[in-house]
């Protein structure tokens, strides 16, 4: 192993409590690194990361003349950054420091002490020889824009801008659909209180229309983001409403005067239950109110020869039917993604019959149906317009399930109650809730299922097995037969019902894959987006200066999202108030005097940050376009090329030091 | 390959696993907080991008004796730098051209998409190459590159 007489390394290692002590031989790890070139000082310490350990760290370098700390403990991930703190608050820059992660990568992963703390001591020598070779850097401070991007615009989109504007800061918000709300905008009532949805929730939605810090932009999707934290470059993609938004006053005079004269679309915004026509609004709050047409249905696209009575009823000229989307480029400092959840496709469970039986319902549909400005007026009857007599709730369709989706939905139970209760104010029918367990975790949601315990409603303890117009006796002839197993009187039963609701689970939104590319970040195991840590760092990104917040992040009901909103609105106030940011040194540099000139590195570079210089015939980059991927480095034949933080003699030093005993 | 070594139930491989920080450094941390136990014979040295990882890391990581080279990058299409995983895709596969040359198994080196999620498929990927290079046995690569040296 190279010796650097000049290193003095001082080493702890952390028992962090027992989750280290217990499966890695800490005493004997610091006996052993004790005696490694180099190492001035060895220890051992129960927490590392606490004060005392970290004032540890300070006298000892003081009293030992340390200038190379390492410390063993947990991932760097987790605690680079205190430790590193705690190296430049005992005088020594902060990249003399080197962590080695026995936690995640041992203690926590192995069964065997012997061999554990074999692999401890391996990886302790590697970061000691590493860090001899360590050089003194800075982080480059910049500034942070304090405008904010989100995406989003359903309840935890709209909290966030609102709370975020609210502090004098610019916001944009960018929603796909033509309208804001999310899916909050359908609901009628919500639980466990039973307030109207739309009373709390179009206030909402003017506020953030009227709010002067608020740029909305409606019917938007963002097409790419270049950039880093605090200095993100956002190309947006406004698509064409027809409609100039700023002319029309939203009067819908061109809604009636559609050469349509029956609406014979469905209707996206009452999932499918009416219908609508070529030019048209979502629904009558929907927020900006701006109508736009339909270039799927509109005949004027379809066939060019349409009159264009719409055009004509409006005394605005708001018409264009020329428009194309148009690109339009913000600066942003930091961006909030809030573009929440889809519902379970209830056709993925064929054996409840959605799609085949009419009467077979989602609760999504259901929800508008009880709605008072729903397709019928809040009027429930079935698709042959009579009133249902009895109606079966099954609760977890698509959540906690081996063939669907093995999560549990959180709000599912919860919908299920509600809907009981209003379909039941609204009907007077015998309704019967299938649950597996009731989950009412929540302030104010036990009581509230206790309450429907009182009203008459059934509950019945089982998995629903299927649904089926099979009758096996008068009783059941002309409707649907509900077969489940009743756990709890341990024997199966068939509910003959009139209406049928599935109460489907919280999906990852359809197109959360791409908007984790075009944001790079990352999405856990079942699609939702990942969270920086599941308990310290629930609305922040493994990418600086990108929150999450809503069902975006995972299943979750209105008070959590906007809780949440409310939590990264407050993360992404704070990068702001700090005014700068520091970035990693991480970027490489060529040294001129190695370099051959055969330009190899350039096209290799993603960020083109790598340029030629023709006069003095070498590459060059092109620091503040540099991201630190190390790419180049490793293709550079002449060795031209250093990326700091992960240099090659780094790096070899760690293999070196993690095999040559 | 030694059969006395390959017979040594105690003796377990040295892997030089190189992780990208984004995916599979992040995925070898849920491992680890989802206590899901895998062998202990992996060494990890974190890199930024798998596009960092020069061959001749490689190279001088057998050299050095190691059994066994792992190295974890985001799934093609999810590199946190667009495309350092594709690069080190290329140099994958001119690599084990190479060791295969010099006379060393190729199932010693392996290249896996492991994502920021896969903290399982991490502990399998693992256990895996475990029981590959327990069957193989210690890599001959030092002593050979030893007695060349004398
Ligand atoms: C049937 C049913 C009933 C429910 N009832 C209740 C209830 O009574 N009480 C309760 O507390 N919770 C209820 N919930 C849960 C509630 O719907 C969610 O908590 C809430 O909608 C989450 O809000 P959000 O803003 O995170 O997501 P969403 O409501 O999904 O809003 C996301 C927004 O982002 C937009 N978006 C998506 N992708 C993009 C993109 N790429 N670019 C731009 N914009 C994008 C969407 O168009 C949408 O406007 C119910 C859920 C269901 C399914
Ligand atoms: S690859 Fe190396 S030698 Fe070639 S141009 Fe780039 S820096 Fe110069
Ligand atoms: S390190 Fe990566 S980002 Fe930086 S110049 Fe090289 S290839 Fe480009």
């Amino acid at each position: 192993m190279p010796i650097n007489d000049e290193a003095r390394v001082g080493f702890y290692i952390c028992h962090c409590g027992h989750n280290i002590a217990n499966m890695v031989d800490v005493t004997s790890v610091a006996e052993y690194a004790a005696k490694l070139p180099n190492v001035v000082l060895s220890r051992d310490y129960k927490y590392m990361c606490s004060d005392p350990g970290q004032e540890m760290i300070l006298k000892d370098a003081e009293v030992f003349k340390l200038n190379r700390i390492v410390v063993a403990s947990c991932s760097p991930l987790l605690h680079e950054n205190t430790f590193r703190n705690a190296t430049a608050k005992a005088g020594i820059n902060q990249f003399y420091f080197q962590m080695v992660n026995i936690r995640e990568n041992a203690s926590w992963v192995h069964e065997d002490k012997e061999l554990a703390t074999v692999k401890a001591k391996d990886l302790v020598r590697a970061a000691i020889s590493r860090v001899v070779f360590h050089k003194a850097l800075e982080k480059k401070k910049v500034p942070v824009n304090p405008d904010v991007l989100i995406v989003g615009g359903g309840i935890s989109g709209i909290s966030a801008a609102l709370n975020i504007a609210n502090a004098g800061k610019k916001v944009y918000l960018v929603e796909k659909d033509p309208t804001i709300g999310g899916y909050m905008a359908k609901f009628d009532k919500t639980f466990p209180t039973l307030d109207c949805a739309a009373c709390i929730l179009t206030p909402k939605m003017s506020a953030v229309l009227k709010h002067p810090g608020i740029t909305l932009m409606s019917y938007s999707e963002v097409a790419a983001v270049e950039g880093y934290v605090g200095n993100y470059q956002v190309k947006v993609t406004r698509k064409p409403r027809y409609i100039i938004e700023e002319k029309c006053v939203g009067c819908f005079a061109c809604i009636d005067a559609c050469i349509f004269k029956e609406a014979k679309f469905s209707d996206e915004f009452n999932e499918g239950l009416s219908k609508r026509k070529p030019v048209y609004i979502p629904f009558p709050q929907a927020t900006p109110q701006v109508v736009l047409i339909d270039d799927k249905t509109c005949i004027h696209f379809k066939t060019g020869k349409c009159p264009q009575s719409c055009a004509k009823a409006c005394d605005r000229n708001a018409f264009d039917f020329d428009q194309k989307p148009v690109t339009q480029e913000l600066e942003v400092g930091t961006i909030l993604l809030c573009t929440g959840f889809q519902p379970f496709d209830a056709a993925r469970a064929p054996y409840y019959g959605y799609g085949r039986y009419p009467n077979v319902y989602t609760s999504l549909e259901v929800e508008r149906l009880v709605n008072a400005s729903g397709p019928t007026g809040g009027n429930v009857v079935l698709r042959d317009k009579t009133r249902p007599k009895s109606i079966g709730i099954i609760h977890c369709v698509g959540s906690r399930d081996e063939k669907t989706n093995k999560w549990c939905s959180r709000v599912c139970c919860m919908y299920s109650l509600k809907l009981a209760h209003l379909l039941k104010e609204h009907t007077d029918a015998e309704i019967y809730n299938f649950y597996i367990d009731m989950r009412t975790p929540g302030k104010g949601y036990e009581e509230f299922y206790d309450k429907l315990l009182n009203e008459g409603v059934h509950f019945i303890r089982g998995r629903v097995a299927e649904v089926s117009d099979w009758a096996i006796n008068e009783h059941e002839k002309g409707k649907l037969v509900i077969r489940a197993e009743d756990t709890l009187i341990g024997m199966v039963r068939r509910i003959p019902v009139d209406m049928v609701v599935l109460a489907v689970g919280i999906e990852p939104g359809k197109d959360a894959q791409d908007i984790r590319r075009v944001f790079n970040i990352s999405c856990s195991n079942e699609g939702f987006f990942l969270e920086r840590h599941p308990k310290l760092a629930p609305v922040e990104t493994f990418t600086d200066g990108i929150f999450i917040a809503g069902a975006c992040q995972g299943p979750k009901d209105i008070p959590d999202s906007v809780a949440q909103a409310g939590a990264a609105a407050a993360q992404a106030l704070a990068l702001i108030d700090s005014g700068f940011v520091e970035l990693e040194p991480n970027t490489a540099f060529i040294n001129e005097e190695l370099c051959c000139g055969c330009q190899v590195c350039i096209n290799l570079c993603p960020y083109h940050a790598i340029t030629f210089d023709e006069t003095k015939s070498v590459s060059h980059i092109n620091e503040a376009i540099c991201k630190g991927c190390g790419t180049c480095v490793a293709a550079c034949g002449s060795g031209a090329i250093t990326q700091n933080l992960f240099e090659d003699q780094q790096i070899l030093s760690e293999i070196y030091g993690l095999l040559v005993e | 390959m030694s059969t006395i070594e390959n017979s040594n139930k105690d003796w377990s491989p040295r892997i030089i696993a190189f992780f990208c920080n984004w995916c599979t450094y992040t995925a070898s941390d849920l491992a680890g907080v989802s206590r899901l136990r895998y062998a202990p014979t992996t060494r990890v040295i974190r890199v930024m991008c798998s596009g960092r990882i020069d061959p001749e890391f490689v190279i001088e990581a057998f050299t050095q004796g190691a059994d066994g080279i792992l190295i974890g990058g985001c799934h093609p299409g999810d590199c946190h730098y667009s495309e350092g995983n594709y690069k080190c895709l290329r140099r994958y596969h001119l690599l084990q051209r190479v060791i295969g040359q010099m006379g060393i198994d190729q199932r010693r080196l392996r290249l896996e998409w492991i994502s920021a999620s896969e903290g399982k498929r991490l502990q399998e990927v693992v256990n895996e190459m475990t029981e590959t290079l327990r069957q193989l046995g210690p890599s001959p690569i030092k002593e050979v590159v030893q007695t060349v040296i004398k």
